[in-house]
């Protein structure tokens, strides 16, 4: 056991030195989060349908009817679940189960008849601003028609000058719908994902290159130590990367921090380890530095388009989605996003948790075998 | 398990795609001798050596190093054996002292600080400790590389041409240390193109095409070649070595400066063929062992249309 911590040791430091020494490396892992803040400061606006939604309608009648299924006729609205309670409501905005929330009052039909002009309530995560901006608009259109059948049935005519109703949209989260907020918590997963893939990849496979390997495998330090010693000093440039995109979200974009660091900084952590063992991995299958380049460019892509970060997640296709909850981005943006934006506990996050960890656990195990003991 | 030998391996087999490098390999090196791995290039001593040291995964056979199993132990053995590999693997990006604390770091040796001086020392390489080890210059990585994978004082060493492009003084100091490293106990095997370095050996194991040609001392390989020669010294030594070439019961005839050596294994043959040629103006005739290059000249002779990278 301490041996072994001992010889992780001795990788580790041997690592660092030479980390340190290329500056050319650790220069650009520190100048690309500032680059890409700066590039990506422009979202992409896509056009998500079937936003999932939650229904709290206080009152059963032709009219709450009538506007549910005129709502779900947009298409942009999929109703998931119906309640009264608030607090579920709330819960399941703040964990991303739910996009929307309609809340719709008690004696809305009454007032309608009565010309009341009662209000709709739409709560919408605007956390992903590009992903709710259509629905949004979509439903503003329905006030001035939905009802027109309706109420001819009913025999009232009211001044065609105003809608019977009106729709409230309250934005949660980031309530004036600024693109940088949801797009500098994505830039740190996009960020980690290039450079900790990429440089863990070149490290190792470098040592084949210059053929150190050799020396290394005979002698007495095992794979798994290898692997720690080697990856250690990556970890910490990662977290210098954190560093300097939050100092940069904080003083460059007002990016709010609504939850807590320490949930924020271990998620960090293995969100760091997933990509790390992603690249050991990548490391294994290639035999040269061009190529370990190459592969993480392939990693990276799927990485940056299909999960949620490019595109929302949700106006993708079904294969695509698929794709995407396999990549450990996917989960560590929602978890990011939900502390950073809507302050949601980590214990309400559990299931992208989870995935984000059997990833991680997933990838070790292959990059271990794939590791080779010999030079064959 | 104790056993005399430090090497004791047979049946060592490595294909690479279809191509045979070792073939059937079987070797018993007793402990605390030196010998001495020849061959011409791509012969596969490297491959051999990466088979003992656990580099390489043996397709057939078996055997045990410092008496542990080469195919199961290799862990143990590692932590005992001292390996050089024929092209300078240490790291460029490291000072010299870094690449030294690295490996005693690996090896966990006790008092780390004062083995790497001691090295440093030995090296005389104190006062540049500091410099990178890819600035150095050929003779001096491989003298790096010597003190590095003797550092954790191993049982065995495995040298793969340690001493390629060193001066003659430092591969008599080198040969000094093997020596008296071989004092101690430690076994030596070292692969070397160099036929004076051979004779610094125990024993020389010869190895072409993946199998074993010929071992033992040098006056025993010398004798098991059956090899005949007479050296010529005066003359125009240069014509006559064109006149010879070729004639039946001669089978090698090469020009060392001022000499001529004329090899054959039919002692009677070769005579006859000799005869006419006794006479060349201002040559005079010595019979004479043959050479250990001769030798090995002699037994690569068969394989001379088969390519090898
Ligand atoms: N990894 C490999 N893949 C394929 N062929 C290999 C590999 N390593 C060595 N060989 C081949 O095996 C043969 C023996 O090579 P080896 O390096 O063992 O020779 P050597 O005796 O050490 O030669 P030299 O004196 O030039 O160092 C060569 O033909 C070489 O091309
Ligand atoms: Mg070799």
């Amino acid at each position: 056991m301490f041996s072994s911590l001992r010889r992780i040791l001795a990788v580790f430091l041997k690592e660092l030195i030479q980390m340190r020494r290329d500056r050319m490396t650790i220069g650009m892992i520190l100048a690309i989060p500032i680059m890409q803040l700066v590039m990506f400061g422009y979202a992409i606006n896509g056009d998500p349908r079937n936003l999932p939604t939650v229904l709290r309608v206080h009152e059963h009648s032709v009219f709450s009817r009538s506007l549910i299924t005129a709502l779900e006729n947009t298409r942009y609205f999929r109703i998931v679940a119906s309640t009264t309670s608030e607090a579920r409501a709330s819960t399941m905005l703040a964990n991303g189960e739910a996009a929307f929330v309609l809340t719709v009052p008690a004696g809305f039909s009454r007032a309608i008849l009565r010309g009341e002009r009662p209000s709709v309530l739409l709560e919408a995560d605007a956390s992903d601003p590009a992903a709710s901006a259509n629905a949004v608009s979509a439903l503003q259109q329905l006030p001035a028609s939905v009802f027109q059948q309706d109420l001819k049935d009913a025999g009232i005519t009211l001044p065609p000058s105003a809608p019977p109703f009106d729709i409230v949209v309250q934005r949660r989260y980031n309530p004036e719908g600024v693109t940088a907020l949801n797009i500098v918590p994505g830039l740190i997963g996009v960020i980690l994902t290039m450079t900790m893939t990429l440089v863990t990849s070149m490290a190792v496979v470098k040592e084949f290159e210059r053929g150190t390997m050799e020396n290394l495998l005979a002698m007495p330090a095992k794979p798994h130590e290898v692997m720690f010693g080697k990856i250690l000093p990556y970890v910490l440039l990662g977290y210098a990367q954190v560093v300097i995109i939050f100092a940069a979200a904080r003083f460059l974009f007002d990016v709010p921090m609504a939850g807590s660091y320490s949930g924020l900084l271990l998620i960090v952590g293995i969100f760091i380890a997933a990509n790390l063992s992603v690249g050991f991995t990548l490391s294994t299958l290639a035999t040269n530095q061009a190529q370990a380049m190459q592969m993480t460019m392939f990693f990276f892509l799927p990485s940056i388009l299909l999960s949620g970060f490019m595109f929302p997640f949700r106006g993708m296709p079904n294969w695509a989605q698929w794709i995407g909850e396999v990549l450990p981005i996917t989960h560590f943006l929602r978890l990011v996003r939900a502390i950073m934006l809507k302050g949601t506990p980590i214990a309400e996050m559990a299931d992208e948790l989870w995935a984000l960890l059997a990833f991680t656990a997933v990838m070790w195990v292959v990059a271990m075998l794939r590791y080779r003991r010999t030079l064959d | 398990m104790t056993t005399v030998y430090a090497i004791d391996v047979k049946g060592l087999t490595k294909r690479f795609g279809n191509k045979t490098v070792v073939d059937q390999f079987a070797l018993q090196v007793p402990k605390g001798q030196v010998w001495g791995f020849l061959g011409p290039n791509g012969s596969g001593k490297t491959t051999t050596i990466r088979m003992l040291c656990g580099l390489l995964r043996p397709d057939a056979g078996e055997g045990t190093c410092l008496g542990l199993d080469i195919l199961h132990e290799g862990g143990l053995i590692k932590r005992q054996v001292g390996y050089m590999t024929q092209k300078f693997s240490f790291y460029e990006d490291l000072s010299i002292r870094e690449n030294l604390e690295f490996v005693a770091r690996l090896y966990e040796l006790k008092d780390q600080r004062i083995a790497v001086d001691q090295s440093l020392a030995e090296l005389g390489l104190t006062q540049r400790q500091r410099q990178l080890a890819g600035q150095l210059s050929g003779g001096w990585k491989q003298r790096l590389a010597l003190a590095a994978c003797v550092l954790h004082k191993p049982a065995l060493l495995l040298l793969d041409e340690p001493t390629a492009g060193v001066d003659p003084q430092a591969r008599r100091d080198f040969w000094e240390k093997i020596h008296l490293l071989a004092g101690d106990g430690i076994t030596v095997l070292v692969s070397t193109h160099y036929m004076d370095e051979a004779e610094r050996c125990d024993r020389i194991v010869y190895l072409a095409y993946g199998q074993i040609l010929a071992q033992g001392t040098i006056a025993e390989v010398i004798k098991a070649s059956g090899l005949h020669t007479y050296i010529v010294s005066g003359g125009d030594i240069r014509g006559l070595a064109r006149a010879l070439h070729g004639q039946e019961g001669v089978t090698q005839v090469s020009v060392f400066g001022t000499t001529l050596h004329v090899c054959g294994v039919d002692r009677e043959a070769l005579d006859r063929a000799v005869a006419p040629y006794r006479a060349w103006p201002g040559t005079t005739w010595t019979v004479a062992e043959a050479s250990l290059e001769d030798v090995f000249i002699h037994l690569m002779a068969p394989f001379r249309d088969r390519i090898q990278g």
